[in-house]
């Protein structure tokens, strides 16, 4: 295990945080759709899916809260920090839209998660490496799933197609951010916890590629993108999403649930 | 639990029955299991299919009452623990339409029944959750009442859904202590806690006896099903039940039972409580309860709005038919 003492603290829980961000939003927008899933089955792997990012937070923002040391705990992370604190990527905090929309915000993110986690499960840090082995294997079937639903929907009905092609090209000014270093990302990198961010664009690309080739959609390439998540400019939707998931803890100071 | 009102078909005397019927009447009184390729009465195939998709329905429905609190629960894990039991209400009602459809129906008919309001679906689920204490009660309560009559259904003569209910059972009896783990937590926290807690009883305690049907006085079609080994108890006996269970379980957290006339009774060994008040029930059953609209029309909207995805898997599928022919 690295000496949490040798790299600065407050770097390294930054960057907890932003990990632990991204599970956290994700998770709950995807729990939003619980019982309105097109499909039973769709249900089923939502909720499924949510579950795994909210266990995965829960150990995420576990350690971020354990690393800071200011006494606060992976709920009070959760529930009592404002917008401004958050630093989830703005990918993650998109409004679900229409189904084809969350299924292909889930791929993207996927996408890129799979390659964080596979790269964090040789981290310095033993408990990164825990945490980011364990999630792996549920990240690698959302992966699964997120993908071949893009294919076959891509490659589906012409309103499929359509539905898809126009998802992948609202969100596609969104996965830029996931791949840009900072002084963060390059302060846990130095330390051995966890891979630079820009390290991983390839192996992202490689995938993407190869399911939108599939998928009979188009790879929109170059685009101008928007950033600002993993510093704390988040969107307005984020604001909403806070407000309603920390409503109890907001509203009932101090109590225990 | 979640079938109510389920109208059953036949009800014939011995004398009446021909001698195929007769055998198979048989064979429930030594208590085998009937399986779906073999030979049934149509009423007792129809009986159950209404039974067990009113049942599959609640599952379905019922994800949306507790779903409503997933994107505000209190704590990660709280969240984590919602959001599993939702999964298993999923899930309960995949095994349940699965079950159904071993009798020649499918799971797109029976939803398709289901939106237009031709089948039900259990009433509890027309009352709103308004606060976190009534995502503990429908735990503690909806599905407390659910175990009193899935637990003999594990019995049930039809095999499919007989062993659907064995692992239902085991599920739901967890959703019940994870209920009564958020009311404990409540009984015993703050002030405005606790009441919320009392609040989420007396809203829900009424309901939740509801949930066993009319009396067995007026219960209409539960001789039939109970000869048939489709209903294993009366809706009376199951209710004195749920009340003789959950009135200690009240008093250890502290909470009252809106009932001035619940008390003891040494005599019957069980206790007197009041009636719910039944032409409530009807007038949810008949679709005026307070959340009717939006539970149905939520389930409406969400399989319109999933059409094209439904449409886009198949269009798929049919088109790697046809690649794979051609490469044949």
């Amino acid at each position: 295990m690295a000496d949490v003492a040798s790299i600065d603290r407050t770097a390294f829980a930054e960057w907890l945080l932003r990990v632990g961000d991204n599970a956290l939003i994700l998770g709950h927008r995807v729990s939003e759709w619980c019982g309105h899933a097109p499909a039973l089955e769709e249900d089923i792997a939502l909720a499924n899916t949510a579950l795994d990012l909210i266990g995965q937070c829960q150990l995420w923002l576990g350690l971020a809260a354990e690393v800071e040391d200011k006494g606060r705990t992976a709920d009070q992370l959760a529930f009592l920090r404002d917008a401004g604190g958050f630093r989830n990527l703005l990918l993650v905090e998109r409004p679900n839209g229409d189904f084809g929309v969350t299924l292909m915000r889930q791929f993207l993110f996927d996408a890129f998660h799979i390659e964080l986690l596979r790269a964090l499960a040789k981290s310095t840090d033993s408990r990164v490496a825990e945490i980011a082995a364990k999630a792996e294997k549920e990240v690698a079937y959302h992966l699964e799933r997120s993908a071949d639903l893009v294919i076959r929907l891509g490659d589906g009905s012409a309103e499929s197609h359509e539905r898809m092609a126009k998802a992948l090209k609202s969100l596609w000014v969104y996965t830029g951010e996931m791949f840009l270093d900072d002084a963060t990302d390059q302060a846990v990198a130095e330390a051995g916890i966890a891979p630079l961010p820009s390290s991983l664009k390839a192996a992202w690309e490689a995938t993407v590629n190869a399911v939108l080739a599939e998928a009979t959609l188009e790879n929109p390439g170059q685009a101008w993108q928007h950033k600002g998540g993993k510093q704390g400019i988040h969107s307005e939707h984020l604001g909403f999403l806070l407000a309603e998931m920390q409503f109890l803890q907001r509203a009932y100071p101090g109590a225990s649930w | 639990m979640y079938a109510q009102l389920v109208k059953s078909e036949g009800s014939k005397t011995r004398d009446e029955m021909t001698p195929e019927e007769i055998a198979f009447q048989e064979r429930i009184d030594r208590g085998e299991r009937i399986e779906p390729k073999e030979w049934m009465p149509e009423g007792y195939r129809k009986t159950l299919i209404r039974q067990m998709g009113q049942h599959a329905h609640s599952e379905i429905v019922g994800q949306l009452p507790e779903g409503n609190w997933i994107t505000r629960a209190p704590t990660l894990e709280r969240k984590a623990i919602l959001l599993a039991k939702v999964q298993d209400e999923a899930g309960h009602g995949l095994y349940l339409y699965s079950a159904a459809e071993t009798l020649g129906i499918s799971r797109d008919e029976l939803l398709e029944q289901l939106h237009s309001g031709k089948m039900k679906y259990s009433s509890i689920f027309n009352y709103p959750t308004l606060t976190w204490a009534d995502i503990g009660a429908v735990g503690w309560l909806v599905d407390g009442a659910a175990i009193m009559n899935q637990v003999p259904l594990q019995r049930t003569s039809y095999g499919p859904y007989a062993r659907a209910m064995v692992r239902i059972c085991k599920e739901e009896s967890f959703h019940q202590r994870q209920g009564y783990d958020i009311m404990m937590k409540m009984a015993a926290g703050t002030p405005e806690q606790k009441a919320m807690a009392q609040d989420a009883l007396n809203r829900f305690w009424y309901p939740s006896l509801m949930m066993f049907g009319p009396s067995d006085k007026d219960s209409v079609h539960s001789a039939q099903s109970m000869a048939w080994k489709i209903k294993i108890n009366t809706n009376d006996e199951l209710r004195q039940k749920f009340v003789d269970q959950t009135v200690p379980q009240a008093e250890y957290l502290g909470l009252t039972i809106p009932d001035p006339n619940l008390k003891w009774n040494e005599e019957k060994g069980g206790h007197d409580f009041s009636e719910p008040d039944w032409s409530e029930f009807f007038a949810v059953i008949a679709g005026n309860g307070p959340c009717n609209e939006e539970r149905l029309g939520a389930r409406v909207k969400a399989w319109d709005d999933g059409a094209w995805f439904r449409d886009g898997l198949m269009a798929h599928a049919e088109k790697a038919a046809s690649r794979r022919h051609a490469a044949e």
